[in-house]
């Protein structure tokens, strides 16, 4: 159930003042998602000097700078790989990934997969905002069909990935999407992904505001927020295709968990049983 | 030479070794306690070792989704406080370089071994070559510097490895061990002493956060670094940085900080080099040569000694930065300078450029090794033109 802490939470106390201001463009959903995170790892009580954020290379990739933390901006699609070694090795830390759709799910997508599938205790937070911002709007894996980009000048001819789908097939632990729009409910929701034992993936859909809303003609940004309502349907309804009040909707909420064991604890427990036992 | 051996007492057990299971054990020893990977031949026995035997130590093995990600996995653990190492060869050391370049950029320690088989591409898989020189120096992009250390017998690749991951911590630097696909599968007596050896410790952040800026050095040239937990909540970027850790692009600030990585090394080269220098006082012909390619060399040194012929070897085992003020004192008096090599030439451009004029050598790439008689044919020619 959804609880309202926003009264005693100051996102100032979790971000570095000397890093202001930031770089996003006006409109830009980051920065709500990036709120939203901070939000909940205040909720959680999580001490910020046992918090790691590692993030990729893109808009998103840019978030883990703005974090009061322990936080490290990595190469170009490998933020999960270099999260795996740090989570394995330090497994007192509590470490979560801040990537994009293009960061993720193309030049990282092998590494998305098998961290889904490997569950290590990650708590991985996919901004999916359809286009590559930062290089100046190009397609990405999760761009809609038909839609414009500076390399997709006749529109989009490439199906999508759903990343949520893509992650529960693949095993992921903990499976959620929600959108911008909805801040407490998206805070709740990466607090959920935070309190998984295992590896957690939580989509946000964030607008671009700046460059793919313009390019597409979406309207001004608080249309493009207002819009993302209508394209969603609460998870309630997840199992549900094509709901009649709602076709062809993507489901929010929490879209699929699993209590397989987390990947650090069954590697420590068979080494303890090994220990001093050479083989 | 500045081998380890010597800073070492005591006994020590001896076993019967192939050089990366040497190379294993040398990691252990070092104080190695994260091991991610990606098969390939000829490297995989390191990864084998080492999932069987960090366990023992408390250590973590990992088996990554591919080359890539386990240089990436390398340098989150070495970010967290723990001394970290993947193994491969050829194509998987292509793959690395990118990440291999952070690590080199934002002065993450940790260690690479790349076994070296011949290529282009996916070349002989089983078979030596000694073609990765230039890729272990310039393989990622832009500028900056790296430590490649060409151990030469098995009992080497043990105590180079621990000199690699000392190295590592004392200089905040990627360390590349590059040995041949000879070595690495040949079975050599070694004696673990590594045991007994004093790790060389990371220099850590200690002082107050508020007066501690994460790439502000000291005298020596190497920052401290802040460990995740400590209370520093640091920042670290593979862009372009200040001393503050963040991102800027100050022409005069890049310029500073890129010029402190490069001289943190050249202030270090006294703890880096290491080369070792056979015959060469006299020697009318010196031999240069690494790896596999310096054991036939020893033996064509004595034989040409047999027979009056004034031969050395110059064997760099540090191999960047390169050994170039030693070279030019061992092939001082020199007559001739014979480079034999298992690639096209790469070691003989280094050895023309330190000496300024041009060298004799030979060039084998077809899969296999180079022998005694091949290299001590030619250097009985050069000594005896000379």
């Amino acid at each position: 159930m959804f609880i309202d802490t926003a009264a005693e939470f100051d996102v100032r106390d979790y971000l570095r003042k000397e890093m202001m201001p930031h770089f996003l463009c006006p409109g830009c959903g980051h920065g709500i998602a990036l709120r939203a995170l901070l939000w909940a790892i205040h909720d959680l009580g999580i001490d910020k000097d046992k918090l790691a954020v590692v993030s990729g290379i893109g808009c998103a990739g840019r978030l883990s700078a703005y974090i009061d933390a322990n936080t490290f901006h990595v190469t170009h699609g490998r933020p999960l790989a270099y999260a795996t070694g740090l989570a394995l090795a330090r497994p007192d830390l509590h470490v979560v990934v801040i990537t994009g759709d293009g960061d993720c799910l193309a030049i990282g997508g092998n590494h998305l997969i098998h961290a889904c599938r490997r569950n290590l205790k990650l708590t991985c937070l996919m901004l999916n905002n359809e286009v590559y911002g930062m290089t100046g709007g190009q397609v990405s894996p999760t761009t809609s069909e038909t839609r414009l980009t500076t390399t997709t000048p006749l529109g989009n001819q490439e199906p999508h990935f759903d990343a949520c789908a893509l992650a529960t097939a693949a095993g992921a632990g903990f499976v959620g999407r929600e959108v911008t729009h909805h801040v407490p409910k998206l805070k709740e929701l990466i607090k959920a992904g935070l309190k998984h034992p295992g590896f957690a993936f939580v989509e946000v859909l964030s607008d671009c505001t700046e460059i793919f809303g313009r390019k597409n003609d979406l309207g001004s940004s608080p249309e493009m927020v207002m819009r993302q309502k209508s394209n969603i349907r609460p998870s309630a309804y997840a199992d549900t295709v094509d709901t009649p009040f709602r076709p062809n909707t993507l489901p929010t909420g929490v879209l699929s968990k699993n209590n397989r064991p987390e990947y650090g604890a069954s590697y420590r427990r068979a080494t303890a049983e090994h220990a001093g036992a050479p083989r | 030479m500045n081998a380890i051996d010597t800073s070492l007492t005591g006994k020590s057990a001896m076993k019967l070794l192939s050089g990366n299971q040497a190379c294993a054990l040398g990691a252990i020893a070092a104080g190695c306690r994260f091991f991610a990977g990606y098969p390939i031949t000829p490297s995989s026995e390191v990864a084998e070792r080492l999932a069987r035997q960090l366990p023992e130590v408390d250590g973590v093995f990992v088996q990554m989704e591919d080359e890539i990600a386990s240089m990436a996995a390398v340098i989150g653990a070495s970010m967290g406080g723990v001394k970290a190492m993947t193994a491969t060869s050829g194509p998987g050391f292509s793959l690395k370089q990118e990440n291999i370049g952070y690590a080199a950029g934002a002065e993450i320690p940790c260690v690479i071994v790349n076994v070296m088989r011949g290529g282009p591409s996916t070349g002989m898989p089983t078979r030596p070559s000694q073609a990765d020189l230039m890729q272990a120096r310039w393989g990622s992009h832009g500028d900056y510097p790296i430590i490649a250390l060409t151990p030469g017998s098995v009992s080497e690749i043990y105590s180079e490895t621990i000199r690699a991951f000392d190295l590592a911590e004392q200089c905040r630097t990627p360390v590349v061990l590059l040995y041949d696909q000879v070595i690495a599968q040949l079975s050599e007596t070694v004696a673990l002493n590594g045991a007994g050896h004093t790790k060389a410790e990371r220099k850590w952040a200690n002082g107050p956060r508020a007066a501690y800026k994460p790439y502000d050095t000291g005298s020596d040239g190497i920052p401290a670094m802040a460990k995740p937990g400590d209370g520093y909540r640091t920042h670290t970027t593979g862009l372009t940085h200040s001393e503050s850790g963040f991102p800027t692009q100050q022409p005069e600030v890049v310029t500073r900080n890129l010029k402190r990585l490069f001289t943190k090394l050249e202030h270090h080269r006294a703890l880096i080099d290491a080369y070792e220098a056979l015959r060469c006082d006299d020697a009318d012909v010196v031999i240069v040569a690494i790896g596999i390619s310096a054991r036939a060399a020893i033996r064509a040194v004595e034989q040409c000694r047999a027979q009056g012929q004034r031969v050395g070897l110059f064997r760099p085992i540090t191999f960047w930065p390169f050994p170039e003020k030693q070279l030019r004192q061992a092939a001082a008096k020199a007559k001739a300078v014979l480079v034999p090599e298992m690639n096209t030439g790469q070691l003989q451009f280094v050895v023309e450029r330190v000496l300024g004029k041009p060298v004799d050598g030979i060039h084998l790439f077809s899969g296999e090794a180079l022998t005694p008689a091949d290299i001590a044919a030619r250097a009985a020619a050069l000594a005896k033109g000379a």
